[in-house]
């Protein structure tokens, strides 16, 4: 069963990986910072190794986003994300695993969901979820 | 050039190599290699007479080059002198394969389905090393990228060199347990065919076809395993739907409404024998009642002549045998045919405690079903609707959709 992991985020500056850019994450030691980094890294490898990463990418400031409406034929492309907040989506991770609790416990292990959120929705088209 | 025929030597191409090399890794890989040159040359070439002989010579070639430039990289590093004697390093000529021949087979699909390994990690590595199928073509036919599929591909066999797990038989005591593993693997190979069976796969492997080909193999194996025979029949009874299960529109058409004309009666008769024949002489098994139930409506004339009694009854013994949401579900709506909406609907008042599976459509689509039957149809409309919310198959979700309007 493959899931969409995004991650959201709400970062004082644009970058990546944007954890490292959180205020929770700027009033951190360089210790605790380090640790961050280091967990996200083995969390990448762990799923790297165990075939359950898909696909990934981390996305452009939302400031670079254009969102386009066509109303009555007509288009109309505004700057910006098309949903105004505070919080951001930051990237994107597709994953394939055995169960949806297993998923949950991978977005559970991104920095991130400790300071937003990492949403974990799946994707149609996957097979059939045993129970 | 006839697939199917040729990639079903490819355990005894591996085993040949592991009795020749002692290396299942290097020997799994150079068979792959083998079997890639083979799909690249014989479609212009010809296939060889002996296409074994070939794959296993070619084969050989390429473990002892991966041998060879390892050893010369060693010597490079270590100074040191070769670390085996230069007659191992020969290709030996073609030959015919050691005792055991067909048993590599069942060796192999035993090992690719060690405990140790992840169940993706067993299925991907089922498939390459005894159904022969490329990473890639597994890759497509699980829809992840390449790299993916090969990492579980190399993590399965890290896994099987950690575990200490060889190319042999385990001891006679292990093999009912691994057996079933084994069969677990086969199945969710099928079920993940038989889900993805819609619309634009031109190119894909037919993982339906792969599971069936891979279990009748078993099956000649271990012709009295009831297990074994049970699933083979349950594969074949299911199987036999499929021109049905889709109308034109490439709509979903349940059990019920399906056209039993378009039903592949060969399939049929096949499933029907095999599960009556191992229900008659060897010990019952989940698969074997699985298959028995798929045979109760196989051979029902019309979906109103099912007989719901015997599908009931075999749903009972099925839950004592294999207990799980899934059977009471289904066995919830075999009661609700037999005595009624309001019994089925007891039972999954009892089932939606389980706070997993109130989350799942499949529950709200036989809660829709069963209050449709009672004529409680707007309750049922609420169910199918969200039904088709929480299912992430698009055909399906369509259906739900459908049944709910037409309330």
């Amino acid at each position: 069963m493959k899931y969409l992991l995004m991650i959201w985020s709400n970062p004082q500056t644009w970058g990546h990986p944007i954890f490292l850019r959180t205020p929770e994450a700027a009033a951190m030691t360089d210790d605790e910072r380090a640790g961050l980094l280091r967990a996200f890294e083995d969390l990448m490898r762990e799923i790297s190794e165990s075939g359950e990463l898909v696909t990934a990418q981390a996305l452009a400031d939302p400031l670079t986003a254009r969102s386009v409406r066509v109303r009555d034929g007509e288009s109309l492309v505004t700057d910006g994300p098309f949903v105004e907040a505070k919080e951001q989506m930051a990237g994107y991770f597709v994953v394939d695993c055995a169960t949806p609790e297993r998923a949950e416990e991978i977005a559970g292990r991104f920095p991130d969901a400790r300071f937003a959120a990492v949403e974990v929705r799946p994707l149609m088209g996957g097979s059939a979820e045993d129970l | 050039m006839t697939d199917d025929l040729w990639r079903s030597v490819t355990p005894q191409v591996i085993g040949a190599l592991v009795r020749r090399y002692r290396d299942f890794d290097r020997a799994e890989e150079a068979a792959q290699e083998a079997l890639l040159a083979a799909a690249a040359q014989w479609p212009e070439d010809g296939v060889p007479d002996d296409p074994k002989a070939w794959l296993i010579r070619v084969g050989s070639r390429r473990l002892i080059d991966g041998l060879r430039s390892d050893e010369a990289r060693e010597r490079r590093e270590l100074a040191d002198a070769t670390r085996a004697p230069a007659d191992e390093l020969v290709a030996p000529p073609p030959y015919a394969v050691g005792p055991g021949d067909h048993d590599d087979t069942l060796t192999l699909l035993l090992l690719c389905c060690h405990p140790a390994l992840a169940p993706a990690s067993r299925i991907a590595l089922t498939l390459r090393a005894v159904g022969g199928l490329t990473t890639a073509q597994i890759a497509h036919a699980f829809l992840v990228p390449e790299a993916t599929m090969a990492q579980r591909i190399s993590r399965a066999k890290q896994r099987i060199r950690e575990s200490g797990a060889e190319f042999r038989m385990p001891p006679p005591d292990d093999v009912p347990d691994r057996l079933r593993e084994v069969l677990h693997v086969l199945y969710l190979v099928f079920t993940e065919g038989h889900t993805a069976s819609t619309g634009d796969e031109l190119h894909r492997v037919d993982l339906t076809a792969e599971a069936i080909r891979l279990t009748r193999q078993a099956h000649a194996l271990l012709p009295d395993d009831g297990e074994v025979a049970g699933l083979l029949a349950l594969m074949l009874l299911t199987e036999a739907r499929r021109p049905a299960r889709t109308n034109e529109a490439g709509e979903l058409v349940p059990l019920a409404e399906q056209d039993r004309s378009r039903w592949d009666t060969a399939y049929v008769h096949e499933g029907v024998a095999l599960v009556t024949d191992s229900l008659t002489r060897t010990r019952l098994g989940p698969y074997q009642v699985q298959a028995a139930i798929a045979a109760v409506h196989d051979e029902a004339p019309s979906g109103a002549e099912t007989d719901w009694e015997q599908v009931l009854a075999l749903y009972g013994l099925l839950e004592q045998l294999a207990p799980g949401p899934v059977v009471t579900l289904n066995r919830a709506v075999a009661l609700a045919m037999v005595e009624g909406p309001a019994a089925g609907l007891a039972v999954l008042d009892d089932l939606e405690q389980d706070k997993r599976l109130a989350r799942h459509h499949r529950l709200h689509a036989v809660r829709a079903h069963l209050l449709e039957m009672s004529g409680d149809t707007e309750r049922a409309r609420e169910s199918y609707l969200l039904a088709s919310r929480l299912t992430t198959s698009i055909p399906e979700q369509d259906h739900l959709r459908r049944k709910a309007e037409a309330l």
